[in-house]
C-alpha cells in the first residue's frame, strides 16, 4: 500500500503549525502550540523536553489518537504528502501499525497480558497484508530473531509476564517492525529499563533503522540518548518547539536559553559537587493554563528583558549558516553564547568523620515457591551475599547496580523492614541486623531514615504537607508541645527551601520536585544521621533533579549526614558521591572512591555500566560495550562468578576459573576493591571507557 | 496444583466446621430447646419436666459435646431410664441397643429426622436441592450470557448512548428486589385479569387463561417453558443488572489500558480490539462475581420459591426455620456451607486459567 504519488525526496512526515488542545469542562487547555517539524526518509528526529512539555502529545497526534478530549485545533500533519488531520477512521486504521508504528514507554503495560506473544505479533501482518496465520507466525519468528531475542520459538509461545523488561521492549519493537513501517515513533522507549538493557535496545533501534531505512521520531527527556540515536532534534518547552536543528549543531552551538540551561543542569563528566556544581533552572514549569505572555521560558530565563520577551508571541528565527537550525528566542543574536557559565561559589568539601555504619558479611536470603498453584520446590533467592562495608559521618556512599542486584533489599535490611539472614550491621555501635523496625527504639528509627524514589506515592494524599511533617515529628518524639513542633516544621520547610505557606497545601497541589522536598523534610524531621536515598531524583525532570540533588548536598554539609545514595544513574553518582559500591546479583563487585571506580582498572561489570550511560556531550568518546543477554535470575545464579555469563573478559582468565570459583576480593592500591579473577597485569592494561576528545 | 487443592480442602474443612458450629450453637440455644420440648412433649409441661425432657433427649451437657456427637466424632448419647429401656442418639426406636453403632453423626450419613416432613433430613434436603439445582441452572444459563453481553457492550465505549441505555436497564433491574419484580412479572404475564393475558386470550392467541403459569409447582414434575420462565426470569433479572455493572466496570478499565492503545495503533479493527484484546482481560473480575452468585442463588431463591410455590431448597429452609426443625435447619446449613466453599474453590482455580499472570500460593 505504498502511495505512488509520494516523492521520496520530500519529507516523510511534515508537521506544520500544529496546535493541539485538550477540552475539559472548565476550559480549553492548549497542550501544543504552533509546532512544526519535518522528518526526511531515513532520518531520525529527536523530541526532547521535560514532562508536560507536549512531546508525547505530538506523537499521539501523528497517530491521531488523542482520546476523547484532545483535538487538533490548527495546522496539518502530512505523512507522505497525505494530510492525517482530515483522514477517516478506516483510512487511519490502514496507516496505523502498517506505515506508522509506535513503541511505548512501558513495555509490560503495552503488551496484552492474556495473549501469547506470537499471537500479538502475527496479528499485524494478518490485518494489514491479509497474511495467513501460519505465514504470519513464521514472519513473527523471523522478526523475533531479528530483534536478537534468544530461542524465538519459546518466546512466541510465552505470555508477556514471562519475559524480562528488556525482552518485552524487544517484542514491542518487533511488533512495530512486523509490517516494515516507513515511520517509527518511539515514546521514551528505554526510560523504564536498566542502563545496560537500554544500551542494547538503543543499538538495536539504530541498526534496524539503517537496515530497513525507517524514519524515526524519538521522544526522550534524556539528551545523551538523543545524541546517540538521532540526526536532528527539536527541543520543546511548555507546548512549543524552542529550538530545532542538527543534533551536533544544537549540542555544540545552542541558541536558546532553555537548551543552554538544560545542558547546565545535567551532570556531565567534569561536574563536581564541590568545585563545579550544577546550575538548576530556577522556578517551575508553568501550568498549561498559566503560561506567561510572550516567551514561555521568560520567567525562568537569565537573559529575560522586561517589555521585549513578554511583549508578544515569539516566532522561530532561523540560524543562518546551519542546517535548518532555528530558535524561538527574540534575543538570540544579542546573547554571548560562548560566555563561560558563571560559577556558583564552590563549596568546601565536607570533612569525613568517624564510622557510623558498618556492615559485615551481611546476607539476606528469601525462600520462594514456584509453580502455578504454590507447589514446586522452594527456592532460595540470594538477594544479598557477603556484603561488607563501612560508611562514615558526612560521607556520600553511592550504591550502584541494575534492578535485581539487591540494592533495595540491602536498604530494607538496614531500615529494619527485613531482618538479615546472617552477618552484622553495626549502627552507632549498636547491632541492629536482627532487630525489626517495630522493636527499634525511636532514637534509632529517627536517625536512620529514607528518601524514596517516587515522591508521588509516598505522601499521604489526604493530609496537608505541614501535618505530614508534624506527624513525623510526633513519631520521632521531637518537640515538647504542638506549638514547638509547628515551629520545627516551619524550620524544616525552610531547610528544604520550600515557602512556609506550603504547610497548608495538599500533596496534589505540589509538583514532583516539591513533593520530593517534602519527602526530604520528613526524612530529616528526627535529625537523621544516616539517610538512605533510594533513587531520589530518578522520577524527576532533569532541571528539577539538579535542584533536589543540590539540596541533599547542602543538608548533608550542614548536618554531617551520612548519605547512602542508591542509584542506577552513573552520571549523578559521579557528580555527588565520595565512594561508590557497585553491586551485581547480590554481590559487591567493586568498591572504592569515586575516582577509583570511574577510572581503570574496572571490574568488567562496571566497565559495561559506564559505557552504557549515554552522555550528552559531543566531545566525549565512549567505548561501546553492550552486554549480551539479561541479568540472570537471583533464584538461579550462575556457578562461579555471578557476572561470568555476560563478561567480555572471561577468556582472559586462565583455566576457566570464572565458571567454577567465586572470585576473591582483590584489594588494589588505595583500598580499591574488586571481586574479579583477572590478574593484576590485565587490570592494569585496561583502557578508560570515557575519554574527552581534545578540542 | 494438587498441593494447592489439598491445602484449600483443608482450609475448607476448617471453615465448614466453624460455620456449622455457629449454626449449631444458635439453633441449640436454651429457649429454642425449651420450645422444642414443649412441641415434642406437651405444651403444658412444668418447667421441671421440660428440663428433664431436654436432658433425657440428649440435649443436655456441653454444646461442644453435642456438636461432636452431631458431627459424628464423639459417640452418640445413650440413656437408660428407670424402666430399663435404653434410648440413644444412634438407637432407632424399637431396635436392639446393643446392635446400634456408637457413632452416628453427619459424617456417618445420619443427618437426623425432619419433624416437618416426617422423613430423614438427608433425603429431603437432597431432593429439594435437586429441584433448586434445576432452577439455578436455568437462571445461570439466562443470566450469565445476557449480563456479560450487556456489560461488554456498555463498557467498550464508556459514556456512549448505548452505554447509558444499558446502564439504566442494569441499574433498574438490580435495584428491583425479587418480590417486586416477581409480582410485576406475574401481573403482566400470568394474571387472568391484568396484563397482556386477557388481551391475548380475547384475540384467541392463547388457549389457556394466562400466557405463563403463575405457579411453578408443576415444574417439580416436569419443567416447561411456560411454568418455569417467570421464576427463572425473576431471579435472573436481579443478577443480570449486578453482573452487567461489574462487567462494565471491568471492561471500561481494560479499555483504558495501554495494551488496548497498542492494539488500536496496530490498526486492529474496533470489533477485534474488543473481542480479541479486551474481552478475556475484562472477564477476570466478573468471573469471581459469577461464582459468588451460586451461594447467593442458593439462599436468594427463598423469596422466589415462596412466591411461585416451588418446593426447593429455599422453601425448605423457610419451613425448617418456621417450625423449629433443628435437624433440618442444620442439614440445610451444611449443604449451604459446602456449596459456598466448593464454588469458591472452583472460582479460584478457574481464575488461574483465565489470568496467566496469577500464581496461587
Amino acid at each position: 500500500m505504498t502511495d505512488t504519488t509520494w516523492d521520496p525526496t520530500k519529507p516523510i512526515l511534515e508537521i506544520e503549525n500544529l496546535s493541539i488542545s485538550f477540552f475539559t469542562r472548565l476550559r480549553e487547555i492548549p497542550a501544543v502550540m504552533d509546532f512544526s517539524c519535518s522528518v526526511m526518509a531515513g532520518e531520525s528526529m529527536g523530541l526532547v523536553g521535560e514532562s508536560g512539555c507536549g512531546k508525547s502529545t505530538v506523537a499521539l497526534a501523528v497517530m491521531r489518537d488523542l482520546g476523547k478530549n484532545g483535538r487538533i485545533v490548527d495546522g496539518t500533519i502530512k505523512f507522505k504528502g497525505r494530510d492525517l488531520t482530515h483522514m477517516g477512521e478506516e483510512e487511519l486504521r490502514h496507516i496505523r501499525g502498517s506505515e506508522i508504528a509506535m513503541i511505548y514507554q512501558e513495555p509490560m503495560a503495552s503488551l496484552n497480558p492474556a495473549m501469547k506473544i506470537g499471537a500479538q505479533l502475527a496479528e499485524v501482518p494478518m490485518i494489514h497484508q491479509g497474511m495467513g496465520r501460519d505465514e504470519a507466525w513464521n514472519l513473527a519468528r523471523q522478526i523475533v530473531a531479528d530483534v536478537r531475542l534468544p530461542d524465538p520459538d519459546r518466546i512466541l509461545q510465552a505470555y508477556p509476564h514471562q519475559l524480562s523488561g528488556g525482552q518485552q521492549q524487544r517484542i514491542v519493537i518487533a511488533m512495530a517492525l512486523m509490517s516494515k513501517p516507513a515511520l517509527l515513533i518511539l515514546d521514551e522507549p528505554t526510560t523504564a529499563l536498566d542502563v545496560t538493557v537500554e544500551a542494547g535496545i538503543v543499538d538495536l533501534v539504530k541498526d534496524l533503522g539503517h537496515k530497513y531505512g525507517t524514519s524515526m521520531l524519538f521522544i526522550s527527556h534524556n539528551l545523551g540518548l538523543i545524541l546517540d540515536v538521532c540526526d536532528r532534534l527539536c527541543v520543546m518547552y511548555s507546548g512549543e518547539a524552542v529550538e530545532t536543528g542538527d543534533v551536533i549543531e544544537v549540542f555544540d552551538k545552542m541558541r536558546h536559553p532553555y537548551t543552554q540551561a538544560l545542558f547546565r543542569s545535567i551532570p556531565l563528566p567534569g561536574a563536581d559537587k564541590n568545585s563545579h556544581p550544577l546550575v538548576a533552572i530556577p522556578g517551575n514549569f508553568p501550568l498549561p493554563h498559566e503560561r506567561p505572555k510572550g516567551c514561555n521560558f521568560g520567567p525562568r530565563c537569565d537573559y529575560f528583558q522586561d517589555g521585549r520577551c513578554n511583549a508578544a508571541e515569539v516566532p522561530m528565527f532561523p540560524v543562518p549558516g546551519d542546517d535548518r537550525h532555528a530558535t524561538r528566542c527574540i534575543k538570540w543574536t544579542e546573547i554571548d553564547w560562548d560566555a563561560p557559565m558563571t560559577l556558583k561559589a564552590s563549596k568546601p568539601k565536607t570533612p569525613i568523620g568517624k564510622v557510623v555504619l558498618k556492615m559485615e558479611d551481611l546476607r539476606k536470603y528469601y525462600s520462594v515457591s514456584s509453580g502455578a498453584f504454590g507447589g514446586g520446590s522452594a527456592k532460595v533467592v540470594k538477594a544479598n551475599e557477603t556484603l561488607s562495608f563501612e560508611a562514615r559521618e558526612g560521607e556520600t556512599l553511592a550504591i550502584v547496580g541494575e534492578s535485581g542486584c539487591g540494592k533495595s533489599t540491602f536498604a530494607k535490611v538496614l531500615m529494619g523492614l527485613e531482618t538479615a539472614t546472617s552477618g552484622s550491621i553495626l549502627l552507632f555501635d549498636e547491632n541492629v541486623q536482627s532487630t525489626p523496625i517495630q522493636q527499634r527504639n525511636t532514637n534509632t528509627v529517627s536517625s536512620v531514615q529514607m528518601v524514596f524514589q517516587n515522591p508521588f506515592d509516598t505522601l499521604n494524599p489526604s493530609m496537608n504537607v505541614g501535618r505530614q511533617i508534624i506527624r513525623a515529628l510526633e513519631i520521632f518524639k521531637q518537640g515538647k508541645s504542638d506549638a514547638e513542633r509547628y515551629a520545627r516544621m516551619l524550620e524544616l520547610l525552610d531547610l528544604v527551601k520550600l515557602p512556609r505557606a506550603f504547610a497548608d497545601r495538599m500533596p496534589r497541589q505540589l509538583s514532583g520536585g516539591q513533593k520530593q522536598r517534602v519527602g526530604i523534610a520528613r526524612a530529616f524531621a528526627g535529625g537523621a544521621k544516616v539517610v538512605v536515598a533510594d533513587e531520589p531524583v530518578s522520577a524527576l525532570d532533569v532541571s528539577v533533579q539538579a535542584a533536589v540533588t543540590d539540596l541533599l548536598m547542602d543538608i548533608q554539609r550542614e548536618n554531617k549526614t551520612t548519605l547512602l545514595f542508591i542509584s542506577h544513574d552513573l552520571s549523578i553518582v559521579r557528580y555527588l558521591s565520595d565512594r561508590v559500591m557497585v553491586m551485581y546479583l547480590g554481590h559487591v563487585v567493586e568498591m572504592g572512591t569515586t575516582d577509583q571506580v570511574f577510572q581503570p582498572p574496572y571490574h568488567p561489570y562496571t566497565e559495561a555500566l559506564l559505557s552504557a550511560v549515554p552522555i550528552a556531550d559531543t566531545k566525549v568518546i565512549r567505548k561501546r560495550i553492550v552486554l549480551e543477554g539479561d541479568i540472570p535470575s537471583a533464584m538461579n545464579p550462575p556457578p562461579g562468578c555471578p557476572f561470568q555469563t555476560r563478561c567480555r573478559w572471561k577468556s582472559q582468565v586462565p583455566g576457566g576459573l570464572c565458571d567454577i570459583e567465586m572470585p576473591p576480593v582483590q584489594v588494589l592500591a588505595g583500598g580499591h576493591q574488586l571481586k574479579c579473577h583477572l590478574s593484576a597485569e590485565v587490570l592494569a592494561a585496561m583502557e578508560p571507557v570515557i575519554q574527552i576528545a581534545a578540542e | 496444583m494438587l498441593k494447592f487443592v489439598a491445602r484449600r480442602l483443608g482450609v475448607m474443612v476448617l471453615t465448614a466446621l466453624a460455620l456449622t458450629f455457629v449454626v449449631f450453637y444458635l439453633t441449640n440455644l436454651p429457649p429454642n430447646l425449651e420450645k422444642l420440648a414443649r412441641t415434642e412433649g406437651s405444651v403444658r409441661m412444668t418447667d421441671q419436666a421440660v428440663a428433664d425432657w431436654i436432658v433425657g433427649n440428649g440435649h443436655g451437657g456441653s454444646v461442644f459435646g453435642r456438636y461432636a456427637e452431631w458431627i459424628g466424632i464423639a459417640p452418640g448419647w445413650t440413656l437408660t431410664d428407670e424402666k430399663g429401656v435404653t434410648r440413644g442418639r444412634c438407637i432407632a426406636a424399637g431396635s436392639d441397643p446393643a446392635a446400634a453403632p456408637n457413632y452416628c453423626g453427619v459424617l456417618q450419613g445420619e443427618w437426623g429426622f425432619s419433624t416437618v416432613f416426617k422423613k430423614p433430613v438427608l433425603e429431603s434436603v437432597l431432593q429439594k436441592l435437586g429441584s433448586t439445582g434445576w432452577l439455578m441452572m436455568w437462571v445461570m444459563i439466562v443470566m450469565v450470557p445476557v449480563s456479560l453481553i450487556m456489560g461488554v457492550l456498555s463498557g467498550m465505549r464508556e459514556g456512549s448512548r448505548l452505554d447509558r441505555s444499558l446502564s439504566i436497564i442494569a441499574i433498574a433491574t438490580t435495584a428491583t428486589p425479587e418480590y417486586v419484580s416477581g409480582v410485576i412479572l406475574v401481573a403482566i404475564f400470568a394474571s387472568a385479569t391484568a396484563g397482556i393475558s386477557p388481551i391475548l386470550n380475547e384475540w384467541g392467541w392463547i388457549s389457556g387463561r394466562t400466557l405463563f403459569l403463575g405457579t411453578a409447582t408443576s415444574a417439580m414434575d416436569g419443567i416447561t417453558f411456560w411454568n418455569f420462565a417467570l421464576p427463572v426470569l425473576t431471579i435472573a433479572l436481579y443478577g443480570i443488572g449486578y453482573i452487567a455493572r461489574m462487567t462494565r466496570a471491568s471492561m471500561t478499565e481494560v479499555m483504558t489500558q495501554q495494551y488496548i492503545r497498542t492494539a488500536r495503533l496496530k490498526g486492529v479493527r474496533f470489533r477485534d480490539v474488543v473481542l480479541k484484546h479486551a474481552l478475556r482481560n475484562a472477564l477476570i473480575a466478573p468471573f469471581t462475581v459469577i461464582m459468588l452468585q451460586f451461594p447467593w442463588l442458593l439462599n436468594g431463591v427463598v423469596i422466589t420459591e415462596a412466591l411461585f410455590n416451588y418446593k426447593g431448597f429455599g422453601w425448605t429452609l423457610v419451613q425448617a426455620a418456621g417450625n423449629n426443625d433443628i435437624d433440618l435447619l442444620l442439614g440445610c446449613s451444611v449443604v449451604a456451607v459446602l456449596v459456598v466453599l466448593v464454588t469458591q474453590l472452583i472460582s479460584d482455580i478457574g481464575y488461574v486459567f483465565l489470568n496467566p499472570r496469577i500464581r496461587l500460593a
